[in-house]
C-alpha cells in the first residue's frame, strides 16, 4: 500500500513538472527571442533568423531610436498622460460607485448595479460608438478619445463594491454616521484608507487596460503626434514590413541602411520595459484582486 | 402608487450624497453605453456623414439584405462562436489541470516563479503578440522556416494556409489567456479545506485520485461562474487577438474573420456603414438572445448559478 502511492506520488509529480516547466518555457520564450533579437545586428538576423543567444551582440536597434528619440518620448508622453490621467478618474469614481452601491441602506443598490451590468449583456455596436465619440462627444484627435472608452468597466465597478463591502464592515459605517458624518466624509477618511489593496489592484487593471491600448489610436486618432505607445510600434512594424514587401515586389530596396528588423525588437523592448520591470509588483496585486473576485463570484 | 412615489423622493432626499456619489458613474454608463443603443437606427437608413440620424433615408431591411446577400455572414457566425467555444473549452480544461499540477507541487519559490511566468503573457499587449507572431511565421527569417531549414525541408509560406490559423489562433489565445483562470483556480483550490485530503490519505486514496476525486469537482462553482461569464460574450471575439494577428491579410479570412473584425473593417478600411450597423446589431442582438436562452436554462437547473 505504502509503494503504490510513493510510485503514484513520484509520477504525478513528474507529469506536473514535466507540464508547469514545458508551459513556463513556452510563455517566456518569445520574449526571449525578442530580446535576443534586439540586441542583435540587423544583418544576422536577416541572414540567420531569430536566435536564443544575439548571434552578433549590436545595439544598434537602439541606437537608431535614441538617434531621433523625440517620437518615442512623444508617445512614451502620450501613455503616461493617458494612463496617470485615466486611471486617477476612473478609480475616483469607480470607488465612489462601489462604496455606494455595497451600502445595504441603500434601497436602489442593486437595481443600479443591474443597470450598470446590462451594459455588458448588449449594447449598440461599434458603429453608433464610433459616431458617439466622433460626432456627438466630437473626440477626434483629442486625448479625450483616448481616456473616456476605458475609464470605467461594469467589471471593475463590481469588483471594487467586493473589495469595500468585505474590507469594510457596515458596523463601522453605521457609528460613522451616529456620529454625524455625511456619507462623503464616511467614504473619503473611513472607507477609502481601508481599502487602499483594492484601490491598487482596481488601478493597476485600469493602469495596464490604458497602457496597452492601440485599439483607441486606430479608431479616433488622425494626427501621429498623438498616437499612444502601442499604436506606434503597431505603425512601425507595419511601415517597415510594407516597405520591405513594396521592396521585394520592385527590387528595390528601400529600407537599405536602416537596420529595421532590430530595431522593430528594439522598440518592442521599450514598449514594454515598465511593464516588465514592474512585474512582479503588479502581478502580486492582480493575484490578489482575482482571488477576492473568485471567492466573492 | 402615490406612495411609491413619495418614497422615492424621499429616498432621493434622505441619500442625495450617495446618489451624487453614484451619479458620474450613472451618467458615464448613460452616454457611453446606453445612448449608442439608439444608434441601432442606422442599419434601417441609408447611412450620411454629417447628417441627422432622422433626416437619412429610410430603407428598413434593405441593409440586412445586402449583409445576408453578401454570403458572409454564416461564415462569420461560425467563425465567431466556434473560436469562442474552443476557447471556453480548451481554455478551461488547461487553467484547470495546470492549477491541480502546480498546487500539488512542493516549493515555495518554485511555484511562486513558475505561476508568475505563466501568467506573463497576459500583462503584454496585444501589438508584442503581433511581432511575437511576425518572428515566428516571417516567411525568410521566422523561427519556423529557419528550423525547417536546418532540417533540411521547404520553408512554408504560413500566411497563405489558412487552415493552419485556426492552430494558431487558439493556441496564442491560450497561451495569452490561460495563465488568467489559472490564477483563479488556484485561489479556489487553496480554499479547499485540508480535511478533505487527509480522510482521502487515510482511505488510501493516492495523489491522482486525490486531485480527481477531490481538487477537481471542488473547482464546480468556480468553473461555472467563469463559464457563464465566457457564454454572456459568445458573440464577441477576441479583436485585439484577430486583429493583430491576421490584421487585413485577405489572404486568411475565410478561416480567421469574425464578426468584430468584419464590422472593424466595414468601418476603417471599406467605409461601408450601413453593412457594419447591420453586422454590429445582428451581433448583439443574437448574443442578447443567446445569453437569455442559455440563463433561462441555467434559472431552471440552478438558481444559484444564474447570471440574473
Amino acid at each position: 500500500m505504502k509503494i503504490r502511492e510513493d510510485s503514484a506520488a513520484i509520477w504525478f509529480r513528474l507529469l506536473a513538472y514535466t507540464v508547469v516547466i514545458g508551459g513556463s518555457v513556452l510563455c517566456i520564450l518569445p520574449f526571449i527571442l525578442i530580446v535576443s533579437a534586439s540586441l542583435s545586428s540587423n544583418e544576422s538576423i536577416i541572414r540567420e533568423g531569430y536566435n536564443i543567444i544575439p548571434r552578433d551582440f549590436s545595439l544598434e536597434g537602439y541606437r537608431i531610436i535614441f538617434q531621433v528619440p523625440d517620437e518615442v518620448l512623444r508617445a512614451y508622453g502620450v501613455t503616461t498622460l493617458v494612463t496617470v490621467v485615466g486611471t486617477a478618474l476612473g478609480l475616483f469614481l469607480m470607488t465612489m460607485a462601489g462604496y455606494v452601491l455595497q451600502r445595504k441602506d441603500f434601497k436602489y443598490r442593486n437595481f443600479f448595479s443591474f443597470v450598470i451590468y446590462f451594459t455588458t449583456l448588449f449594447g449598440g455596436g461599434l458603429v453608433p460608438y464610433y459616431i458617439l465619440i466622433t460626432e456627438y462627444l466630437e473626440f477626434t484627435d483629442s486625448m479625450n478619445a483616448l481616456i473616456w472608452p476605458s475609464l470605467m468597466t461594469p467589471f471593475l465597478i463590481i469588483l471594487m463594491r467586493s473589495f469595500i463591502s468585505s474590507a469594510v464592515p457596515d458596523e463601522v459605517t453605521e457609528s460613522a454616521k451616529i456620529d454625524g458624518a455625511n456619507d462623503f466624509l464616511i467614504y473619503y477618511r473611513i472607507v477609502l484608507p481601508l481599502a487602499i489593496p483594492g484601490l491598487a489592484t482596481v488601478g493597476l487593471f485600469l493602469a495596464l487596460h490604458y497602457w496597452n491600448d492601440w485599439f483607441s489610436s486606430a479608431m479616433y486618432i488622425n494626427s501621429p503626434e498623438k498616437y499612444q505607445l502601442q499604436f506606434y510600434l503597431y505603425n512601425i512594424i507595419n511601415t517597415s514590413d510594407f516597405l520591405r514587401n513594396i521592396g521585394a515586389g520592385t527590387g528595390i530596396v528601400l529600407t537599405e541602411g536602416v537596420p529595421t528588423e532590430s530595431m522593430k525588437m528594439a522598440m518592442a523592448i521599450v514598449v514594454t520595459g515598465p511593464i516588465l520591470l514592474l512585474y512582479p509588483f503588479i502581478q502580486r496585486y492582480f493575484v490578489k484582486g482575482l482571488t477576492i473576485g473568485a471567492v466573492k463570484g | 402608487m402615490k406612495t411609491k412615489r413619495k418614497g422615492l423622493w424621499h429616498e432621493l432626499y434622505a441619500n442625495r450624497i450617495l446618489f451624487l456619489m453614484l451619479l458620474p458613474v450613472l451618467v458615464y454608463f448613460l452616454i457611453n453605453n446606453y445612448a449608442p443603443m439608439i444608434g441601432i437606427y442606422y442599419a434601417f437608413v441609408q447611412f450620411e456623414f454629417n447628417t441627422s440620424m432622422f433626416n437619412m433615408n429610410f430603407v428598413g431591411l434593405k441593409n440586412f439584405e445586402f449583409l445576408w446577400k453578401s454570403g458572409k455572414l454564416i461564415e462569420l457566425t461560425v467563425n465567431t462562436i466556434g473560436y469562442n467555444l474552443a476557447f471556453i473549452v480548451l481554455g478551461n480544461v488547461l487553467s484547470i489541470s495546470v492549477a491541480v499540477l502546480l498546487s500539488e507541487l512542493k516549493g515555495k519559490w518554485f511555484k511562486k516563479i513558475t505561476q508568475s511566468v505563466l501568467f506573463l503573457p497576459y500583462f503584454v499587449s496585444f501589438v508584442i503578440l503581433s511581432v511575437i507572431v511576425f518572428n515566428l511565421f516571417n516567411y525568410e527569417q521566422g523561427v519556423l522556416n529557419t528550423v525547417l531549414e536546418r532540417l533540411g525541408a521547404e520553408p512554408l509560406d504560413v500566411y497563405n494556409k489558412p487552415a493552419l490559423w485556426i492552430f494558431f489562433i487558439i493556441f496564442f489565445y491560450l497561451w495569452k489567456n490561460f495563465g488568467y483562470s489559472m490564477v483563479i483556480y488556484l485561489a479556489a483550490i487553496t480554499g479547499i479545506s485540508e480535511e478533505y485530503y487527509e480522510a482521502a490519505r487515510i482511505d488510501g486514496a493516492n495523489t491522482f485520485q486525490r486531485a480527481w476525486h477531490i481538487t477537481v469537482p471542488m473547482l464546480k462553482s468556480t468553473f461555472v461562474i467563469l463559464l457563464l461569464f465566457s457564454l454572456g460574450t459568445i458573440m464577441k471575439g477576441q479583436f485585439d487577438l484577430f486583429y493583430q494577428m491576421v490584421g487585413n491579410n485577405g489572404l486568411l479570412y475565410s478561416t480567421t474573420d469574425i464578426l468584430d473584425t468584419y464590422v472593424y473593417r466595414s468601418l476603417k478600411v471599406t467605409f461601408d456603414m450601413g453593412m457594419a450597423t447591420a453586422a454590429g446589431v445582428y451581433q448583439s442582438l443574437f448574443g442578447f438572445a443567446l445569453i437569455m436562452v442559455v440563463n433561462g436554462i441555467i434559472r431552471k437547473v440552478n438558481k444559484d448559478y444564474a447570471l440574473f
